[in-house]
């Protein structure tokens, strides 16, 4: 596929930001922090890597993305609505009563390839979905994206050993290192040490890059796909509530949402950010 | 205590058969097993389906949530491990990206209950039933022979959802018959009866036609149903029962609390109230010991069957 204009995705992911912004501002609650922290992560991939057809959600070959870490659905669903896959004024709905647009993702949205929520749980059913794939010789990958605090969870390491045995190279995980949890910096409440070794010390390939770069977002998506025989670990280094001055890097900004006078502060901020770019 | 011209399998045996005819029917039946594969008769369908099986090692959560990948893309995913690592350690992964997605993945749970023996209460499951039928899209089957094991694996692959399978370790006799109709969600009556009626689901469905045959000398004529469905539960015969016997007697080999014998008198106390005695694990871990002697300890004999009868029918008035 040809690459998409870096400064156009810088862009897309401002815009991206505010939806965010405005539908957790609207919605009075869920995570702001991690779900700007995983922006340039899904825009990189949704507008360059990922094999997809908003028209055709279930379309059999299409790659499969699947959101681990399910408290950052804001940005998922910003994204997906940006992609046509259901229109732009459910983003409003977020978190209320009837709407699809639920706290956590819910399969049945289109776009939305699994429900998640309770983390740890995306990898093992990338691998399932990867296996099945290879059984019927569907030439399709799977992405999943977690997140660092996430990787507390023990299945995760489970499902690490079972992409490596079966050499499972068509699946992608990324981690959206943020460094942050609900009770803290990772390094404080659990130190999960140095992701990176780990994960290659499970027999994964592993790129590590700054989760905001979206050159280097795009080109690790293509090594990964060149990697033969095993599967890959992208380790996105990445800032918690990243765009947002006030928000960033706030521990206390996990799964509060803004209020009308800091959504308008940080809307001012992006769109400066916007202006500046170039 | 089984009658000595009567066939002994175990569940788990029925199982394993049900898996190799639908290897053979149907090419999207894959099966995974958490390092128990010969146990839970999982090497059968390996051993003639190389390809369509996958060892998982001993991590149950991460078994579960690759069936519900594998799911996913159209598979139709068996994932086997003993019932209690399936139903407890894996509970949440189950109840998440499986039953909440409504994905297709077929849960064996083998060696449930105290017939497990020796092995003790870390290995006795005496909690599915009740764990697994709280879960909105779960299907509950607890089969009570080898045969009635083989034809609810069988249909268990062709229901859209999560269906959770309880099978046993030890050899059982062979009850049901070919010709007899067997079919999820609707309980089987053995026997007929107006003085009461007694369901039992697993290998109890056994032990309660002895009873049944006890009362009978005793000039009480109970109704036997075998409620091999705790989920989704047959009402109509329920209900039936609850009109035409006006007590009842339920029997199984698990915890009395939320189990097979909750789930009846949940029906009961609601559409039409008579007197219920649960046969059951009264709140206890299991414990080491042989089979025969676990039914003794924890009071699931054909005695206490009947014991429980009469009570019930004290209990009508």
């Amino acid at each position: 596929m040809k690459r998409p204009n870096v400064l156009e995705l810088q862009k897309k992911a401002i815009g991206i930001r505010k939806d965010i912004l405005k539908m957790l501002m609207i919605a009075r609650s869920g995570h702001t922090g991690g779900s700007l922290s995983a922006v340039d992560i899904l825009v990189a991939l949704y507008y360059y890597k990922l094999k997809n057809d908003p028209a055709r959600p279930g379309w059999k070959e299409r790659d499969r993305f699947l959101l681990s870490k399910g408290h950052a659905c804001p940005a998922l669903y910003a994204v997906l609505a940006d992609k046509g896959y259901f229109p732009r004024d459910l983003l409003w709905t977020l978190r209320r009563l009837g709407s699809p647009l639920q706290g956590h993702p819910q399969m049945g949205l289109s776009g939305i390839e699994i429900s998640s929520g309770s983390l740890g749980q995306g990898l093992s059913i990338a691998d399932g979905i990867a296996l099945g794939a290879r059984m019927d010789g569907l030439d399709i990958r799977v992405y999943c994206l977690m997140g660092d605090g996430e990787t507390n969870e023990g299945q995760i390491w489970e499902a690490a050993m079972t992409a490596a045995h079966y050499k499972l190279d068509n699946v992608c995980g990324i981690v959206d290192c943020n460094r942050l949890q609900i009770d803290g910096f990772c390094c404080d409440v659990k130190d999960p040490g140095a992701l990176k070794h780990k994960w290659q010390n499970f027999g994964w390939n592993t790129i590590e890059i700054d989760g905001h770069d979206i050159k280097a977002l795009m080109d690790a998506y293509d090594e990964a796909q060149g990697i033969k025989g095993r599967p890959t670990m992208i380790i996105a280094n990445t800032v918690k509530g990243k765009g947002v001055s006030f928000i960033e890097n706030k521990v206390e900004w996990h799964g509060v949402a803004p209020k009308a006078e800091e959504y308008e502060k940080a809307i001012l901020e992006l769109d400066e950010a916007l202006k500046s770019l170039k | 205590m089984a009658d000595e011209k009567m066939k002994m399998v175990p569940t788990r045996d029925g199982f394993g058969e049900g898996l190799l005819i639908l290897g053979k029917e149907n090419k999207n039946v894959v099966v995974l097993s958490a390092d128990l594969t010969e146990s839970t008769r999982a090497a059968w369908f390996q051993k003639d389906y190389p390809g369509r099986f996958f060892g998982m090692g001993v991590a149950e959560q991460d078994m579960f949530g690759t069936a519900a990948g594998l799911a996913l893309i159209g598979k139709i995913p068996f994932a086997c491990t003993f019932g209690v690592f399936a139903s407890g350690r894996a509970w949440d992964q189950i109840r998440v990206s499986i039953a909440y997605m409504n994905l297709s993945v077929k849960i064996a749970g083998t060696h449930a209950g105290i017939s497990v023996g020796p092995d003790g209460a870390t290995h006795q499951a005496l909690e599915e039933i009740a764990l697994m039928r709280i879960l909105p899209n779960m299907t509950v089957v607890v089969p009570c022979d080898a045969l009635e094991a083989r034809r609810a694996t069988v249909e268990a692959a062709k229901i859209k959802g999560p269906v959770y399978l309880r099978f046993g370790r030890a050899p059982v006799p062979m009850i049901t018959k070919e010709e007899d109709s067997f079919s999820i969600g609707r309980a089987n009556v053995l026997r007929e009866g107006n003085d009461i009626t007694i369901f039992a689901c697993g290998q109890m469905v056994y032990e309660a036609m002895l009873a049944c045959d006890e009362l009978k000398r005793e000039g009480i004529s109970a109704r036997l149903i075998n409620l091999h469905t705790p989920k989704p539960i047959d009402r109509d015969v329920i209900i039936r029962a609850a009109r035409e016997t006006g007590a009842m007697v339920t029997v199984e080999e698990h915890t009395v609390l939320g189990g097979m014998g909750s789930a009846i008198a949940e029906v009961v106390a609601q559409a039409y109230p008579v007197p219920i005695k649960m046969v059951g694990v009264k709140d206890k871990f299991g414990v080491s010991g042989d089979p025969e002697q676990l039914f003794e300890h924890f009071g699931l004999t054909p005695k206490n069957i009947v014991i429980a009868a009469r009570e019930a029918l004290q209990m009508k008035g």
